[in-house]
């Protein structure tokens, strides 16, 4: 249908202002990141800032932690959920539904609701305020939602590839390792992209069993540290746009993934 | 049994068992055991340390009658106004307004729009708390135009706080309402509209009986996102405000997080999360059912 320059003109500027208010908060962040706190101070850019906040802000050792807890998480759920989801979704066995449904119940209840007794149990055992106690509530989590992604993909994929390689000889484990893991690598990706985002996001449950300052994951190492400043200050902005950094960049580049991940996967 | 047998997938295999092991193992031991644990809890009264005792459902009752805990849920709810009906109204209207054009250039503004939802929580309210500073650009510009009058500590403002603290939920949620309405509207036949403008159908009967019905599975999306991030909301009021001025920002998980570990009131803090979960599962739920109703 053709329409009138004038309404198309209209049309980007609506999308327009939409944007510069989207990016805005980005931007000021960044120009803080990059201002001088000293007054008087010249120069333009002060790209030192970030190696303060690396080394004085302690965020070289906060990330590290987010980048080991995330590894850790993106791992072991993207193994368990490749597992479970293949067995959901091309096998028949007893107590499959209601093992299904309950998982996919489990995949609406939020942190707040175990994390709280869990830090109680795990404080019995000795374990809070170690990795197995930030990594392994999220590795549950994120398995939840993870299986139900990969059920999916695994009741869509083809039957006739898993006949013909039945034919050739393929067991269920060379079957799903050498022939349906390979051809869903874009299911498996959008639950890689999804999966990191939260663990890198996450904020109650590594408040809550990391107290030593070693095992604090980049968010919270940023709550803390603002606790400790006035906003607005050079070295804050620069921390803030470091700990977003890994994240937003695997945004620009796997876009339509998290796009269709977070649509898809609503449920969560 | 016999409706997963006819229904489910592929051949029997004892097998299947071995391969969901690991999920159902990590499952059971880090979300259904803590989660018959936390109900358990909320029926006792618990300072984290001493000895519990048991306290039948006064959690409960403290969780409805208590001015500071009710308060909380009726902060959400106030929430969920800014995260979700303003965004999603916003989006359907613009999203309307806009869908006569086949725009180019869409990429380009769909990775920008979407970009509030993936940056890290606590960065963003880390830019928003510069936003809202005494001297900082929303009171700048106010003063630039002359609204002096307006300009105020935000997140100091008895009144101004919570719904400070919301608009950074409606700057979340619009970009994903509109890349959403967008994209569903796209998928519309341009033919549609056609028909109904030779019917002689304006736009608000356009908007009802056309962009509304096919938007129904975006709708539900949309709504489910926000309303559920909305009264999940924790890292950014713990950032912005720590529940102040007062406890005029509190939310449930808030409360949940300062009950138990700030006032040792272990079992207040897990009957609130008792609560928060099944309204968390009523919402959804019935987001989801109306989305379906309207596709049959």
């Amino acid at each position: 249908m053709m329409i009138s320059r004038g309404e198309r003109l209209a049309n980007y500027a609506v999308l327009a202002v939409f944007a510069v208010l989207a990016v805005y908060p980005v931007l000021l962040i960044l120009q803080t990141a990059l201002s001088n706190d000293q007054i008087g101070g010249g120069g333009s850019f002060h790209f030192e800032n970030f190696a303060d906040a690396w080394d004085q802000g302690q965020f070289g050792s906060y990330l590290r932690t987010s980048i080991i807890v995330a590894v850790l998480v993106v791992g072991l759920s993207t193994l368990f959920s490749v597992l479970a989801g293949y067995a959901f979704g091309t096998m028949r066995f007893r107590g499959s539904e209601v093992l299904f449904y309950v998982i996919l119940l489990g995949i609406m209840v939020p942190a707040e609701a175990l994390v709280i007794a869990l830090y109680f149990d795990l404080r019995e055992l000795g374990l809070t305020n170690t990795l197995v106690a930030i990594v392994m509530p999220q590795v549950a989590q994120s398995t939840a939602f993870g299986t139900f992604w990969m059920r999916a993909y695994f009741r869509g994929s083809s039957r006739e590839v898993v006949e013909a390689a039945r034919l050739d000889g393929a067991g269920h484990w060379t079957t799903l390792w050498r022939i349906l893991v390979p051809m869903g690598r874009p299911a498996l990706t959008t639950m890689v992209v999804l999966v990191f985002m939260w663990t890198w996001n996450e904020f109650l449950i590594p408040l809550i069993m990391a107290t030593d300052e070693s095992l604090r994951t980049a968010p919270l190492g940023l709550a803390f540290f603002q606790g400790q400043y006035t906003s607005g200050t050079a070295l804050l902005a620069a921390g803030a746009t470091l700990v977003a950094l890994p994240v937003v960049v695997l945004y620009l580049f796997l876009q339509r993934h998290f796009i269709r991940g977070m649509v898809e996967g609503a449920v969560k | 049994m016999a409706l997963a047998a006819g229904r489910g997938p592929g051949e029997p295999r004892r097998v299947a068992y071995l391969y969901i092991l690991p999920a159902l193992l990590v499952f059971g031991l880090f979300v259904l055991v803590p989660l018959a644990r936390t109900a358990q809890f909320s029926l006792y009264e618990w300072n984290g340390l001493g000895a519990a005792s048991w306290a039948g459902l006064e959690n409960y009752r403290a969780v409805f009658t208590e001015p500071q805990l009710r308060g909380a849920f009726v902060h959400a709810l106030v929430l969920v106004v800014f995260y979700a009906v303003i965004p999603v109204t916003l989006g359907l209207l613009l999203a309307a307004a806009m869908s006569r054009a086949v725009l180019r250039g869409m990429g380009f503004f769909r990775v920008v729009l979407f970009l509030p939802q993936v940056i890290p929580m606590v960065v963003v309210a880390i830019a928003w708390r510069q936003i809202y500073e005494p001297n900082g650009p929303l009171n700048d510009v106010l003063r630039f135009v002359g609204l002096d009058a307006l300009a105020r500590p935000w997140l100091g403002d008895y009144t101004w706080a919570l719904p400070s603290v919301g608009i950074v939920g409606t700057w979340v949620g619009t970009g994903l309402c509109l890349v959403l309405f967008l994209a569903g509207m796209s998928r519309v036949p341009r033919e549609l509209y056609e028909a109904a403008r030779l019917d002689g159908a304006g736009p608000f009967r356009e908007f009802r009986a056309i962009t509304l019905p096919s938007l129904r599975g975006e709708l539900a999306v949309a709504l489910t996102l926000t309303v559920i991030a909305a009264l999940k909301t924790f890292d950014l009021v713990y950032v912005m405000t720590s529940g102040g001025p007062g406890t005029e920002t509190t939310v449930p998980s808030y409360q949940v997080y300062n009950n138990a570990f700030l006032l040792g009131r272990v079992g207040t803090a897990t009957a609130l999360a008792v609560v928060l979960t099944l309204l968390l599962f009523v919402a959804t739920v019935a987001i989801n059912r109306v989305g379906e109703r309207g596709q049959r």
